[in-house]
């Protein structure tokens, strides 16, 4: 009986996730840090209707830092043309956090960078592995996510980029 | 194991709510989301890597997290399998359940939680709950907690728990509060301040009834630490002190001397220049929420290794550190510099320079007449073994469009003796030696070539590794790599332990697939890092995020 219950109970959220997997999803409000320590709420995020990309990264990741470098040397440009803002969340515990800051200022990243060093935030977004990107619209809804990063895949991102900067939607894409 | 009536009654609310709200317009119907792992191999036999015949010939680990949220509510749960579990993992998980299932509640000031969660308090030297799910490492608690913010720049954490090991819980009962002070945003007039000063402090207790025939074991045990940060413009001080009370316990042969830890860490960094610096001491400072628990599991700290994580696959995988909880001192210097763009030197896209050198020595225990308290130990002197040395060097450099390499020498020592606590293997010096190197087809495609070389006369003796990498954004990835253990004394060992992987990655789902022998590690490869097992035989992973 028990397990015909469990059966149930777990078929009927799968049932229903077909059709709210359709829906976009807002940002979860989770506490983190800003690089000199001070708490900070996800919620809180904001580019004043311009889209966001929200990128979760770590010192030890290699591709990792290997995107956000590329990104960095476009990102002037991605800005100018589309207003888009890049916060790079950095799941370093407390093996490296301390290195985080030393880290982004010696190569002159220019994004907003926040720690994570509990995975609190990249736990309320499900990311398995890093480097995981999600791609937030002029509502602050996350619309598109992508998994790992393959040298040039930062131009699959900036398309859709500039399609949420036009005001469109990304159905058309898919 | 855990109880499936209390897990069946959480979905069964969580199923019922969602179904609810299903008939509701969809704004008001709050989102289910999560994620989902399966690894699967089929296992070779492989006598000549030791590795074990599996009756089962093929193993499997999956597991899906489920999450709902609406509004200030949110409530999840974790099924994790085990059929049976894979190599490299604890036998410890066993079979199938719901090891993992909350409920929080959240407003501006307050956040509730009951069943399972993950916290830190501070850098976690005296409580920290956390997942590392691809190494198998999961210390979640399993009770009540509460964080609140009475006042701007005031934080507070209290919890009671039980902590989870493997598919039961641990017999300690945890009890710890925290207490974060962020001085700039309490006191208004401080607010801008050139000088911004955090304080924290924390107490952690646990009860664990004793039933030792012999011994009269404190049931209680407390620790506290008190931590700081000051910074002021580039410079950036922290720092963190940790007390534990007598606490006899399987890893520290049962003395009741206390424990101590102590980490500081400053650093400095400005445009295209950082420098850290950093020390740390531990003694006797092993806190389990079980005084009876050794090796892995039950973990109320955590007290990570003072040295670079590496992620090239030779000192990643071959001579890594591990923390030595019971006595250890260590320090880490790193330097990084980057060279400007456009500069003769830098070139036209700059050019990063990193030097790191970390070591760790033990620390001098004199025995006392009171054999309870085992020692006793100087705190600011370090004893003259020598557990590990790390000084290498990485140069990154860009130099077209098309080209981009780094390379790196590093020099080891390594007492394998005491980091993998063994006897007879002595001290390991090692020199190293990485070059890789990517080049660009086109906007889509490359290639990414890596050669390593490990040299040492001790031990297995050295090793070559090399890795060809080709990626076709921005979902496709193959990659062969070889690691050989050429240097190996024993010319039967001298082995290739040669893996071919492919990938395809679609949004937030990814599938791989290996073929081949692997040593285990940090794996990074077509974009993603993991943590691997060694292994022989076919593989299969999929991840998703939804």
């Amino acid at each position: 009986m028990m397990k015909k219950l469990l059966l149930l109970a777990f078929l009927l959220p799968v049932a229903l996730s077909a059709q709210v997997l359709d829906n976009i999803r807002p940002l979860p409000s989770v506490d983190i840090k800003t690089l000199d320590g001070k708490t900070i709420n996800t919620s809180t995020f904001d580019n004043g209707g311009k889209p966001m990309i929200i990128n979760f990264w770590a010192t030890w990741c290699k591709p990792c830092i290997a995107e956000l470098t590329n990104i960095d040397e476009v990102y002037e440009e991605w800005v100018k043309e589309t207003g888009v803002k890049v916060i790079a969340i950095s799941i370093d515990d407390s093996r490296n956090a301390t290195k985080v800051s030393p880290f982004v200022n010696g190569r002159g990243w220019t994004y907003e960078v926040y720690s994570d060093p509990n995975s609190d935030f990249k736990r309320a977004l499900n990311v398995n592995n890093p480097p995981q990107t999600f791609l937030l619209n002029a509502n602050k809804e996350i619309v598109w996510q992508h998994n790992g990063y393959t040298e040039g895949s930062e131009q699959e991102l900036y398309e859709m980029v500039k399609k949420l900067a036009e005001g469109k939607t990304l159905k058309t894409a898919e | 194991m855990i109880s499936f009536g209390r897990s069946s009654c959480l979905l069964l609310m969580i199923a019922g709510s969602a179904s609810l709200f299903a008939q509701q317009p969809a704004s008001s119907s709050g989102e289910l989301h999560g994620n989902f792992q399966m690894d699967a191999q089929y296992y070779n036999q492989d006598s000549l890597i030791g590795a074990p015949v599996v009756k089962e010939k093929i193993l499997t680990n999956g597991f899906m997290n489920l999450w709902y949220t609406k509004g200030n509510f949110t409530a999840g749960l974790r099924y994790e399998n085990y059929l049976n579990v894979m190599q490299g993992f604890d036998p410890r998980y066993k079979g199938s359940g719901i090891p993992f299932r909350f409920a929080t509640y959240k407003n501006d000031n307050l956040e509730a939680t009951v069943g399972n969660f993950y916290e830190q308090f501070g850098g976690g030297l005296i409580l920290r709950a956390y997942e590392e799910r691809g190494l198998g490492y999961d210390n979640a608690f399993d009770g009540v907690r509460v964080r609140y913010q009475p006042a701007k720049g005031l934080y507070l954490k209290g919890l009671i728990a039980r902590q989870r090991t493997f598919f039961s819980l641990s017999p300690g009962i945890i009890r710890a509060f925290d207490a974060e002070i962020n001085i700039n945003e309490l006191i208004p007039a401080l607010a801008n301040a050139k000088t911004s000063v955090i304080f924290g402090g924390s107490a952690v207790s646990r009860f664990q009834s004793d039933q030792d025939p012999i011994y009269n074991l404190p049931e209680n045990v407390a620790a506290f630490a008190g931590r700081m940060n000051v910074i002021r413009g580039k410079f950036n001080l922290q720092a963190e002190y940790g007390y534990k009370y007598n606490d006899p316990n399987a890893t520290n042969k049962m003395i009741y001397h206390p424990g101590q830890a102590l980490s500081v860490t400053t650093t400095y960094s400005s445009k295209g220049f950082g420098l850290l610096l950093a020390a740390k001491r531990l003694d006797n400072f092993d806190f389990r929420s079980d005084r009876t628990a050794a090796g892995i599991g039950a973990n109320v700290n955590f007290l990570p290794a003072l040295t670079r994580q590496h992620t090239y696959n030779l000192p990643a995988t071959i001579y890594p550190y591990a923390t030595q909880p019971n006595g250890e001192m260590g320090f880490q210097a790193e330097l990084s510099y980057r060279l400007k763009k456009g500069s003769k030197l830098g070139g036209k896209y700059g050019t990063e320079i990193t030097i790191n050198f970390s070591g760790t020595n033990g620390i001098v225990k004199n025995p006392t007449d009171n054999d309870t308290l085992g020692y006793t130990s100087p705190f600011f002197q370090a004893s003259k073994t020598m557990f590990f040395r790390d000084f290498h060097v990485e140069i990154h450099r860009k130099f077209n469009a098309k080209w981009k390499a780094t390379v790196m020498y590093l020099n080891w020592v390594y007492n394998k003796d005491v980091v993998q606590g063994l006897s007879g293997f002595g001290t390991i010096f090692a020199n190293m030696g990485v070059l890789d190197v990517a080049y660009k087809i086109n906007a889509k495609n490359t290639i990414r070539v890596e050669a390593q070389s490990l040299l040492s006369k001790q031990d297995l003796g050295s090793w070559a590794m090399g890795m060809i990498e080709y990626t076709f954004a921005p979902n496709w990835f193959v990659a062969v790599l070889d690691q050989y253990n050429y240097g190996n004394p024993d010319p039967i060992k001298q082995i290739h332990y040669i893996t071919g992987n492919t990938g395809y990655t679609k949004n937030g789902n990814r599938i791989m697939l290996q073929y081949g022998r692997q040593r285990a590690g940090i794996f990074c490869v077509g974009g993603v890092c993991r943590n691997v097992p060694a292994s022989n035989g076919f593989s299969i992973s999929i991840t998703s995020s939804f």
